[in-house]
């Protein structure tokens, strides 16, 4: 009897661990797609998977290191030199247990490169060190860098507190907007050198490499704001530049796009000189 | 006369004397000396280069140095771990122990064997110096990943030649492993009456032989990339910069195994030895040590799912990386079933290889974690990738080589070192090493980025943890470097045995300290049987 109870509390603080995880400071989020979630899940289901073989093979080591010790007497079996059985047996169950978890490691997998028919195409450009943005199809696009207040604390000695400063280095001055329950696409490509563009909520991350355009997806299925960083080693300010991501509702998000466009022609001219000063440094490089 | 006289003293002890000895050295004893204590002093360079990024990242905001600079750390501690103190220990080790353990009077190719120590102090004065050069050190991660890597300053062209030595010097080590052990057993050693160290190693040196000229190619088309107007990984001449990564991780997974493998020996020499009990499955052992060595070939890309790899790829690279578990799990079951029934005492060798054996296997579960490709996504590139592969560096290779020269040392002075102190330096180590990198997993999972200098407030805690066991695992290795150099000065009188353990190598046979020359007449193993059939 007391053992069920026991099983069943064991039971309940195994069941509550995930739940108690979510958007703790020591495990990988739930996010907010369903891919998120399933990697969350393929994610603890090799936590626990780690946790029961460490608990058998560190069990036996802490077992042999107390029982077989010479200064309790233990006499070493001078005959226990090899068993093909139980050879036999710790070299098939691995084999089984990593069947097990490939196979929805598997089909996660297939799901996460299945970028068909997205709603909505975004690409996204690496530089050093910020982001560039473009709705594909609409005209819309924007850089993306470091808050303010994150890049004045973060200097040298600023005399700043980061902990004063909203968001530090996860802040940006603009953020990507993108609407709710909806496919979204991103292109992925390097101005200089490679960036990764990652955004643990959506568990998206893909690196953004010169001459090359990667593609990914995400179904954010939660209104909210979402922040993520650079992930591959860019160079000085590679800790610098942040992503943000404005999950909105699909009303909201077809008005931010009116006002961008409206936006985008009003300051026509001043955009194409931009576009082709980027034309003639990315010449130059 | 005077000849008679040299004659006279021509005894097993006999020195060259002054400089001469060691800028000229041929013995393998000299040799493996000076590569442990280069190995040393490049540890605890890197190591203070490791304090500096603890230092930094004790609290968010930057506070002592530069980006660029944090950059150049990063780098280059790991650069200097794995070249300057990890490696050299290795063939350090090798050169004391395998001429020793096969029953052959040195290595097999003493002048190459002194080249190969004196280009070391050389590639890392050339790789040190590019600090003083125009845009400081190299600061492109370790990995040196083009375009990133062909924005540095003077200090380019330093590291790469730095890096061409140092392979250089890699492979003539390797080389003289192979031709002693194939060619220098005492009559009757078999393959598989070997020690497990001579076989980890051997399998070492025949990956380095493969992968070293293979990094050398890579490290050679950056340089004509920035120098020579090629275009190997530039996009902009036709060029693939992910090609740079395919090339460079053919090199560094199989060196990963390198710089594990040898612990793996030795950690099967001491188990045994110290639960006075034969080693449990030695034929599986090497089976296994060689199947790790063939897969290192083919699980490269897992260092790059996130590169955009056709989907058949990262399903070929997450299953054959899962299939590493297999291997791995055959030797952690061994080293248990070593113990089991057996009688076990625990000296400073013996606590060490348990710690490994605990802390390696916590990397392994890591990595079998990182190869579920769909996870690797969130893991890539975090601190929970920083956690993983320094749980099977530092506990697993690092506690390996301070394992070995516990064991050994007595063997090298012929005086017993300071039991308590060693034990101390033990506990320190084991307790902090934990203290610095458990913490990491939670970061990585957390959303914390490797390589970079500040980051953002939710992770304070777990980094202030994570330096203050950084500080204290520093600073205990300080206590190894007394508890060595105490015992090379004095201390009670070792045995040739040394271990009140269950030895079989031939090199407890031998006086402690080791006589200068020994087996000049080899031992005749013919008919004898091994311990572990």
């Amino acid at each position: 009897m007391l053992n069920r109870k026991v099983l069943s509390a064991l039971g309940g603080i195994l069941a509550a661990l995930p739940a108690f995880a979510y958007e703790s400071s020591y495990n990988m989020p739930v996010g907010v797609t369903d891919i998120s979630r399933e990697v969350h899940g393929l994610h603890m289901m090799m936590f626990w998977v780690c946790v029961a073989i460490a608990t058998a093979v560190f069990g036996v080591m802490i077992y042999s290191i107390m029982t077989f010790r010479k200064s309790k007497g233990a006499v070493a079996d001078q005959t226990l030199l090899h068993s093909t059985k139980v050879e036999v047996i710790w070299t098939v169950i691995p084999v089984l247990i990593l069947i097990a978890v490939a196979v929805p490691s598997a089909k996660t997998l297939v799901r996460m490169e299945d970028t068909r028919n997205a709603e909505v195409s975004i690409k996204i450009t690496g530089y050093q060190w910020k982001w560039q943005y473009e709705y594909l199809g609409t005209g819309v696009s924007f850089y993306s860098t470091l808050a303010g207040s994150s890049n004045e604390a973060r200097q040298l000695n600023s005399g700043v507190d980061p902990h004063s400063v909203k968001d530090y280095l996860l802040e940006v001055d603009r953020p990507v907007v993108v609407p709710v329950d909806t496919k979204i696409r991103v292109l992925l490509t390097g101005n200089d050198v490679i960036h990764s563009w990652w955004m643990p909520d959506f568990a998206v991350k893909k690196d953004a490499i010169p001459g090359f355009i990667n593609e990914a997806w995400f179904k954010a299925n939660k209104i909210g704001h979402y922040t993520g960083q650079c992930t591959e080693l860019c160079g000085r300010d590679h800790g610098f530049m942040p992503i943000a991501v404005d999950v909105v509702s699909k009303e909201d998000y077809a008005k931010w796009l009116a006002a961008q466009q409206e936006a985008a022609k009003a300051s026509a001219p001043a955009a194409t000189t931009a576009a082709n000063s980027a034309a003639s440094a990315s010449a130059t490089l | 006369m005077a000849h008679a006289d040299t004659h006279d003293h021509h005894d097993h002890d006999h020195k060259p004397t002054g400089i001469g000895r060691w800028l000229f050295a041929t013995n393998h004893k000299d040799i493996g000396t000076m590569y442990l204590l280069f190995a040393l002093m490049m540890f605890f360079l890197g190591g203070a280069m490791a304090l500096g990024i603890r230092l930094e990242l004790f609290k968010p905001g930057m506070q002592w140095f530069d980006p660029a600079f944090y950059n150049s750390l990063v780098t280059n501690h790991a650069l200097i771990m794995i070249f300057g103190a990890v490696m050299p220990a290795w063939v350090g080790l090798a050169n004391w122990m395998i001429p020793l353990q096969v029953g052959a009077p040195d290595m097999a190719l003493p002048r190459m064997n002194n080249y190969s120590f004196w280009i070391m102090p050389f590639a890392f004065t050339l790789l040190l110096s590019s600090f003083f050069t125009a845009g400081g050190g190299p600061a492109g991660g370790w990995t040196l990943y083009p375009p990133l890597s062909l924005q540095a300053g003077d200090s380019f062209p330093l590291t790469i030649f730095a890096i061409h030595m140092m392979g250089i010097s890699s492979i003539m080590g390797a080389i003289n492993v192979i031709v002693t052990i194939m060619n220098m057993r005492a009559p009757g050693m078999t393959l598989l009456k070997l020690p497990l160290f001579c076989w980890t190693w051997l399998i070492t040196a025949y990956l380095l032989i493969a992968v070293m000229p293979v990094l050398a190619g890579a490290v050679t088309m950056l340089l004509t990339d920035h120098y020579f107007g090629t275009s190997f990984f530039n996009p902009a001449g036709g060029g693939d910069p992910v090609m740079f990564q395919h090339i460079f991780w053919f090199f560094g997974h199989p060196e990963v195994y390198i710089l594990i493998l040898p612990a793996f020996g030795i950690v099967s020499e001491i188990i045994p030895a110290f639960s006075r009990k034969p080693l449990f499955g030695y034929d599986a052992m090497v089976y296994a040590s060689a199947s790790i060595a063939f897969l290192s070939f083919i699980v490269w890309a897992h260092h790059m799912f996130t590169v955009g790899m056709p989907l058949a790829g990262q399903m070929f690279f997450m299953m054959s990386t899962m299939l590493i578990a297999i291997p791995t799990g055959v030797k952690v079951f061994n080293w248990t079933a070593t113990m089991w029934r057996g009688s076990i005492t625990f000296e400073p060798p013996m606590l060490f290889a348990l710690a490994f054996l605990f802390l390696f296997t916590i990397g392994g579960f890591s990595g079998l974690m990182l190869a579920i490709a769909p996870a690797d996504f969130q893991y890539q590139d975090t601190y929970f990738v920083v956690a993983h592969f320094h749980y099977v560096l530092v506990p697993g290779a690092v506690f390996g080589i301070m394992a070995g020269v516990y064991y050994w040392l007595p063997k090298w002075t012929g005086h017993m070192y300071s039991m308590s102190l060693a034990k101390w330096h033990f506990w320190l180590s084991t307790i902090s090493v934990n203290v610095l990198f458990f913490p990491q997993h939670f970061l990585g999972l957390a959303g914390m980025p490797r390589r970079i200098p500040d980051y953002s407030t939710q992770f304070t805690d777990w980094n202030m943890v994570s330096s203050i066991g950084g500080f204290v695992f520093g600073f205990s290795q300080l206590l190894f470097v007394y508890v060595v150099w105490q015992c090379a000065r004095g201390g009670a009188k070792a045995t040739d045995k040394v271990w009140d353990g269950q030895m079989t190598g031939l090199e407890w046979t031998v006086p402690s300290p080791a006589p200068y020359h020994s087996f000049t007449d080899a031992p005749d193993l013919t008919g004898v049987p091994d311990s572990h059939h």
